[in-house]
């Protein structure tokens, strides 16, 4: 079935992910003897040859210490990871530089704000809101902050949608908010946050606004000003981008007012044997050699995604997601997970008497990669009332085809098990 | 690393383990007097299972289990519960050796294992081994005396 373009929308740049596909060396590849479809972007996406060129490349000719070896490695190494910083300043609108901190991932960005802002400024009885849908990555932190501190955690309730039920958030907020962290879009049910909003109810609160954006900027255009975000964090692996570099960007201000995290090398100005003083922002959270292969190669994935277009990608990704969506619920006894469209590129879903589990198994046979299992998300599994989930996500080189083959391999799946 | 053939998915589901998986075997709660449970779950996919047992006169009286999960994790309960009625408890620990060797690659010793044997296709499968080992696992807590009343 062909690609169906809503008619009358303005291409923002029509993407062609026949056209992308070469791009991705991994995607010529077969498993068992089937080509592979690779449906589990929401986990981490594949890698286009330019970002696995430009990690390499640092390997093989500019591989040095940044910010301290005065010799040209280290000179042309400091400016890859510099210039690295700026691109994906930009790409998140963000206008200065200094809020982008380079991490291992959304995991550890979101730890370095519940450890070393909310850790110092939580009192007894302040709250944190959070979701019910949110990652265990953006929920655990703050139970440990909260246990530390005696902070209390509150939820927006879920709507049946799966959508948040906003008419509570004025409810929820009040003098003890201290912190607001939402995610953006739902690894499970692809709920599209209106981040916006909250973030404008949680500073008009006086709370603090954290985004875990690991969903949204690998999918949508994302610009902190206009989101209104004190803190935004994604990894760089659900972006096309290399394992172990994530990104928390922060105001600068924020920054400033911000606790070192990690102690050690870089992070430091001047240290005495008893006590220092700390490196100015963004320098002062990247204790230690940081990863400069990783973030040149985030760089290159930012490249990547400005050169297709983040609206090409969105739209794309719409486009399949919807078609998806139909695939699945044309198939028997499939029940599918979320809100209807617009969504997050992914779908949920679990087949009737077929536990996900043995779902996945049987798909992989046909060369399918899903996940199955709790999404990092056992609180909402709860909710749903289910154990586990299928789940097939999409990034740009999707193509309905695959999607159609998803959905051959589930009917097979479900005759195979006697559903 | 080698992949998994075709034929490995016909033997990590073999028809033994769906019919088990269909028609579980002494799916329930033992309550009453000595009876002893445990709840367990897999965290990477977050099966669950309670399992309880009651032991009298030195073997496993009645053995009883209840749990959501995959094919794999529900058939090894359902196998195990048949397996293991009217053993003693060390006989019971020689079972879920023997099982867990299998499981990792070691032989199938069909004479202690019976139609457990069906479940050596897992051991193809090391991510789901941790599926196929949750009854055991909980069995032996229970053997172990790490356990509440079934009642509470």
């Amino acid at each position: 079935m062909a690609i169906q373009i809503p008619a009358g929308t303005e291409a923002p740049g029509v993407l062609d992910p026949a056209a992308l596909r070469p791009d991705f060396p991994i995607l010529s590849r077969t498993v068992h003897g089937r080509p592979l479809v690779y449906l589990d972007n929401a986990a981490t996406t594949q890698k286009p040859a330019a970002v696995i060129e430009a990690e390499a490349d640092v390997y093989r000719r500019y591989n040095a210490n940044v910010h301290r070896a005065i010799h040209t490695l280290g000179e042309e190494a400091t400016a890859a990871y510099e210039t690295a910083r700026a691109k994906v300043a930009a790409f998140i609108g963000a206008p200065d530089p200094r809020g982008v901190v380079f991490l291992r991932n959304a995991t550890e960005a979101i730890n370095l704000v519940a450890w070393a802002w909310g850790r110092r400024r939580l009192r007894a009885g302040d709250e944190v809101l959070l979701t019910p849908m949110e990652h265990h990555s953006n929920l655990v932190p703050w139970q440990l902050v909260a246990a530390e501190t005696g902070a209390k955690l509150r939820f927006i309730p879920l709507l049946p949608t799966g959508e948040l039920d906003l008419a509570a958030l004025d409810g929820l907020l009040n003098p003890r908010t201290r912190i607001v962290a939402v995610t953006a879009a739902s690894n499970v049910l692809g709920t599209i946050t209106p981040i916006a909003e909250i973030c404008r109810a949680a500073r008009a609160a006086g709370a603090l606004c954290v985004v875990d954006a690991a969903q949204s900027v690998p999918h949508l255009p994302v610009d902190v000003g206009a989101i209104g975000c004190d803190f935004l964090a994604f990894s760089g692996h659900k972006m096309y981008g290399p394992l172990g570099i994530g990104v928390l960007w922060g105001r600068p201000g924020r920054l400033e007012e911000t606790e070192p995290f990690l102690g050690g090398g870089e992070m430091i100005l001047h240290v005495e044997l008893e006590r220092s003083t700390w490196n100015e922002i963004p320098y002062k959270f990247e204790a230690g050699t940081p990863n400069v292969a990783g973030a040149v190669g985030l760089a290159a994935a930012v490249d990547y995604l400005r050169a297709v277009g983040m609206g090409a990608v969105a739209a794309h990704e719409a486009r399949l997601t919807e078609y998806a969506l139909g695939v699945l619920r044309d198939l028997p006894g499939v029940a599918i997970y979320g809100p209807p469209a617009p969504r997050g590129a992914l779908a949920a879903f679990n087949v009737e008497g077929v536990h996900p589990h043995d779902l996945a198994q049987f798909l992989d046979r046909d060369g399918v990669a899903v996940r199955a299992g709790h999404h990092c998300a056992q609180p909402l599994m709860r909710h749903l009332g289910v154990v586990a989930t299928a789940r097939a996500s999409f990034a740009l080189y999707n193509t309905t085809a695959e999607i159609d083959t998803l959905g051959g391999s589930i009917l097979r799946a479900r005759e195979f098990f006697h559903a | 690393m080698p992949e998994a053939g075709d034929d490995a998915l016909e033997d990590l589901y073999r028809e033994v383990i769906l019919d088990h998986y269909k028609n579980p075997r002494h799916q329930g709660r033992i309550a009453g007097a000595g009876a002893v449970g445990v709840d367990l779950q897999n965290p990477t996919c977050g099966d669950e299972i309670h399992l309880s047992l009651r032991m009298e006169g030195g073997r496993i009286a009645d053995l009883a289990f209840e749990g959501r999960g995959c094919s794999i994790s529900m058939a090894s309960a359902s196998m195990m519960a048949e397996a293991l009625r009217g053993k003693t408890l060390d006989e019971a620990v020689g079972v879920s050796a023997a099982f867990k060797g299998m499981l990792a690659g070691g032989p199938a010793a069909e004479d202690s294992l019976g139609d457990l044997v069906a479940l050596a296709g897992v051991a193809q499968f090391p991510v789901r081994v941790k599926c196929a080992t949750l009854a055991w696992n909980a069995m032996m807590r229970a053997l172990g005396g790490q356990t509440h009343d079934a009642d509470a």
